[in-house]
Formats: structure tokens, C-alpha cells, sequence
């Protein structure tokens, strides 16, 4: 399990835009780098980034080796009833880390 | 009039001369600075992260929160080891303490749990103890910061000392004030501690750097902590 953190408020008005930022531990080889023996380091990319509110996307992005190491994803989306925000970051290796954090809408 | 600016100046001047040392945190860009003020956005939350788990796991039944036992911990570090009679950095301590087999250093683990200890002297002021079984040390910490080495002939006091403000290639030299240790190095994309940045210096002069845990780096950031004492620690620091 790699490290993530997110940063949203807990609980907000209905139509509100709630912003939310995200941060995961996470090399991003890039595949053409050559490591200390002088061999090639095998890629290894998160390649992509979803966000499920409710089960409905609401944001998504696609990751490249241009990404620096521990990726930071800040975005915002529009408050429509409480639930879950889930969060899934894929990649190579097999890669997958899920997160969820809940919010109130009053 | 006149007089009145004179008087400001002279006011201005003395000020600046009362503590004219900055840290590195001064010198980078706003977009910088923005990152290292932003627990949200700082990198180094994750590796704070994981020392919190860590404290949680094999600390705390000891040491108890580390809000209160740590608070203040990192600002005396390197301090005097009675059991070994010999000075030792915060890494070291945390490396060896109640450990058969030490965390590695320069591990994830050790920078984590370092920066889980430093966080949380966040904001104090470095306060190097006044032992005077550490003097010897720490005397012979500022005589290799003055002593030049590597093929490009170089001490530590020429480019920090002497040269600090100006340019490098692209970069302002820094004071080289340890205020943000272990810190996020955009250039290195991880987390690094004083002495990989020593290390990366001496390499910088073509010198041979020292192993990770000498006692000539111990002895180093003896002296740099006492030349840093009284300003402020910010780990964990974002730097480019």
C-alpha cells in the first residue's frame, strides 16, 4: 500500500464546488532511465487517476512518464448529496490503491 | 527630513546586521515556498505519514504521543550519547534506539520516522546543547567546514560563507542553515536527509564524500547547528 493523502472539507453546502487534492507516494519510473548497474529501469507509471462520487465519475486524468514521482492531482467538483468519494489510482506492476472519503452536504 | 532617513538607515542596517542569516526557505520561488507552507500539497506529509504509523506501532507505548514527548527533540540533535560516549545525529538515534538491527540509512523507513520527529519540533528554534563534553567536536565540525577538499579544491566556507546570495549556474547559494531537515527535493523526487545533501556537496567539489553516519558528518552538523542556532526548523522542508 503506497502512502496517499487527501486534503477535502468534510461537510458542504449543496451546490457548493468542493475542491479536493490529491497526493500519492509513488516512483514514476519513467522506463528509459538507466539505474546504478547501468541497466534500463523498467517503467513504472500510475496510468491512470479516477475519482467516484457516488459511483459516478467525476473526474478522471491519464498519467504519463513527464509526471514527477508522488504525483499531485487537485480538482473540484460540485456538491450534490452526502456519499463517498472514492479514489483509484491504476498502473503498471499491477498498481492499485483505492481511497475513499466521505462527505456531508447540508 | 535627511535626518530622519539617516536615522531609519542606520536602524535598517543594524537590523539586518543583528541576524543577517536566512534560511534556504528564503531564497526559492513563491510557488516554492506555497508548496512547503501547504501540509496538503507538501510531499513530505507522506513520509511524515508513514512515521506517524511507525511511532504508533513501536514508539508510542514508551514515548506516548508525540505532540508532547518529541516536541522539541530534533532542535538538540546532534546531542551527546552517554552510552557511547560519542555524539549522535537524530538519524542515528532513531536508527539504532531499542533496534537489533538498525533502519538503514538514508531508508525510507528512517526518513520516515525522522520526519515524523522533526515535524514536531516545527516552528522552534534550533537549540544545540551546551555540553562541553561536545566542544571538541563540534570545533572540529567548523575546521572541516573550513578545510578545503576534492579535486576542485573547495571548502565548505568558500561557497557558504563567502560567497552565500550569489550564483551558482542558475541557483542562489544558499547559507547552508540545516532548517528543514530531513526534507522534499524537487531535483531528487524523494526525500533526503542533511547528509545525502552533504554528501551531494562533496561530490559537487569532486571530493570522496564520507559514508552515511561518519563521525565527520556528525561532526559537521554539529558545527552547522550551532552556526543555524536560534532560527527556526521547518521540517519537513520542500526545496528545489
Amino acid at each position: 500500500m503506497a502512502r496517499a493523502l487527501i486534503t477535502m472539507p468534510a461537510t458542504a453546502k449543496r451546490g457548493d464546488v468542493v475542491e479536493i487534492r490529491t497526493l500519492i507516494a509513488h516512483p514514476m519510473e519513467t522506463g528509459y532511465r538507466a539505474g546504478e548497474d547501468g541497466a534500463i529501469q523498467p517503467r513504472n507509471l500510475i496510468r491512470r487517476f479516477t475519482c467516484h462520487y457516488d459511483d459516478v465519475l467525476v473526474f478522471s486524468a491519464d498519467l504519463f512518464p513527464a509526471v514527477a514521482a508522488n504525483p499531485f492531482i487537485a480538482f473540484s467538483t460540485l456538491a450534490t448529496a452526502s456519499g463517498t468519494l472514492r479514489f483509484t489510482w491504476t498502473g503498471d506492476k499491477g498498481f492499485t490503491q483505492t481511497e475513499t472519503a466521505s462527505l456531508a452536504v447540508t | 527630513m535627511k535626518w530622519i532617513v539617516a536615522g531609519l538607515l542606520c536602524v535598517a542596517t543594524h537590523a539586518i546586521a543583528a541576524d543577517a542569516r536566512r534560511s534556504g526557505f528564503d531564497d526559492m520561488s513563491p510557488q516554492v515556498q506555497a508548496m512547503q507552507r501547504d501540509d496538503a500539497v507538501n510531499p513530505g506529509m507522506l513520509w511524515v505519514q508513514e512515521g506517524a504509523a511507525m511511532w504508533g506501532r513501536e514508539c508510542a507505548r514508551c514515548h506516548g504521543d508525540a505532540a508532547t514527548s518529541m516536541r522539541g527533540v530534533a532542535a538538540r540533535y546532534p546531542s551527546f550519547d552517554t552510552a557511547t560516549q560519542r555524539p549522535v545525529t537524530l538519524a542515528q538515534r532513531l536508527a539504532a534506539h531499542q533496534r537489533t538491527t538498525p533502519l538503514a540509512p538514508e531508508s525510507d523507513a528512517l526518513l520516515s520516522l525522522e520526519s515524523f520527529v522533526a515535524l514536531q519540533s516545527r516552528g522552534l528554534p534550533i537549540a544545540p546543547p551546551d555540553d562541553p563534553r561536545l566542544r571538541p567536536y563540534r570545533e572540529r565540525g567548523e575546521q572541516l567546514f573550513r578545510r578545503r577538499m576534492g579535486q576542485l579544491d573547495f571548502s565548505c566556507a568558500q561557497c557558504h560563507d563567502d560567497h552565500a546570495g550569489q550564483r551558482l549556474g542558475g541557483s542562489t547559494i544558499p547559507q547552508a542553515h540545516p532548517t528543514g531537515y530531513p526534507q522534499y527535493r524537487l531535483e531528487w523526487q524523494a526525500m533526503a536527509s542533511l547528509q545525502r545533501r552533504l554528501r551531494n556537496c562533496m561530490n559537487g567539489v569532486r571530493a570522496e564524500p564520507f559514508a552515511y553516519g561518519a563521525p565527520e558528518f556528525t561532526e559537521l552538523e554539529l558545527y552547522l547547528a550551532t552556526r543555524a542556532a536560534g532560527m527556526r526548523l521547518e521540517a519537513p522542508a520542500v526545496r528545489p
